[in-house]
């Protein structure tokens, strides 16, 4: 399956779904082509679904105080965090052309973080019956989809070099678990933006594409 | 009348929870118009409406777990 790049730098959560929505309708309606959209965020915390609001660890108001909006969204999973530094990716894609199968698709977003911090010597594992990926007992990246007419949005974050301490004001996905980051794990300060978006966009066309 | 059934939605996917019903019963729904919104492992899924017409009757409550094949509600067909 072939897709388009949408890159939209560092754009707010809401701005960002409002190009999501019309292009999701647009793919649904065989208007458009499959489209990836990379960017990141200004930090945000984002309620799913399957969402507890006794996973957001602080007062609303000093959540508001320190900039951080609180957002509730249609796709699924629980509370998570988005921040500068963090990688979003929104494929929204036809999944009648990917065999109308949620499950695999999750599964292979999982394949694309995977194949990817393999690439930065990372060896990043799936946790037994969690979505996402995970290194060494400590999440990475986070999995949430929304599927309408069969055309996915949403996406998954990859923490490529952010501020892992602003995690401490949620309980990631409901879960007591420890964030990680690719800067943390190979112990750089900072890692170029641009550089991990070419070897994402790299990946999704190994997993999505190979056989057409 | 036409039944709207929880559709096959991938290997392994045996069941799915209704998240959110974008109707009551009673109202009119156009076909393929988003009707009820299921979760089901880390995703949402939106069904569209199968038929255009009246919805008559709704049988599974938000929270509710279905399995695929499952009557989730019927809609009496435009004449």
């Amino acid at each position: 399956m072939q897709f388009e790049v949408l890159d939209l730098g560092l754009i707010d959560y809401k701005e960002a779904l409002s190009f999501q929505e019309p292009l999701a309708k647009d793919v649904a309606a065989g208007i458009r082509q499959s489209t990836l959209i990379l960017c990141e965020h200004n930090p945000v915390i984002t309620l799913g679904r399957q969402a507890r609001k006794e996973n957001i660890l602080k007062a609303e108001a000093e959540l508001t105080a320190a900039g951080i909006k609180i957002v509730n969204t249609n796709r699924g999973g629980d509370v998570t965090l988005h921040l500068p530094g963090q990688l979003i990716v929104y494929p929204v894609f036809d999944l009648r052309r990917l065999g109308r199968d949620i499950r695999m698709f999750l599964r292979n977003l999982e394949e694309v973080v995977i194949l990817l911090l393999e690439y930065y010597g990372i060896r990043a594992h799936r946790q037994n019956g969690l979505t996402g990926a995970w290194v060494s007992g400590r999440k990475i990246a986070s999995i949430g989809i929304a599927i309408s007419h069969w055309v996915t949005n949403h996406g998954l974050s990859l923490n490529v070099s952010c501020d892992l301490n602003l995690f401490s004001l949620i309980k990631p996905c409901g879960l007591d678990i420890m964030m990680t980051s690719i800067a943390e794990l190979k112990e750089l300060n900072s890692l170029k933006m641009g550089e991990v978006k070419e070897k994402v966009i790299e990946k999704f066309q190994q997993v999505f594409c190979s056989g057409g | 009348m036409v039944k709207v059934t929880l559709p096959e939605l991938g290997e392994g996917i045996t069941k799915a929870v209704v998240s959110y019903w974008y109707f009551q019963a009673g109202q009119n729904v156009k076909k393929d118009e988003d009707l009820v919104e299921l979760t089901t492992d880390k995703a949402t899924f939106n069904l569209p409406a199968p038929a255009a017409g009246k919805l008559l009757e709704i049988f599974s409550v938000e929270g509710q777990s279905v399995n695929v094949a499952d009557t989730l509600a019927t809609i009496e067909e435009e004449a």
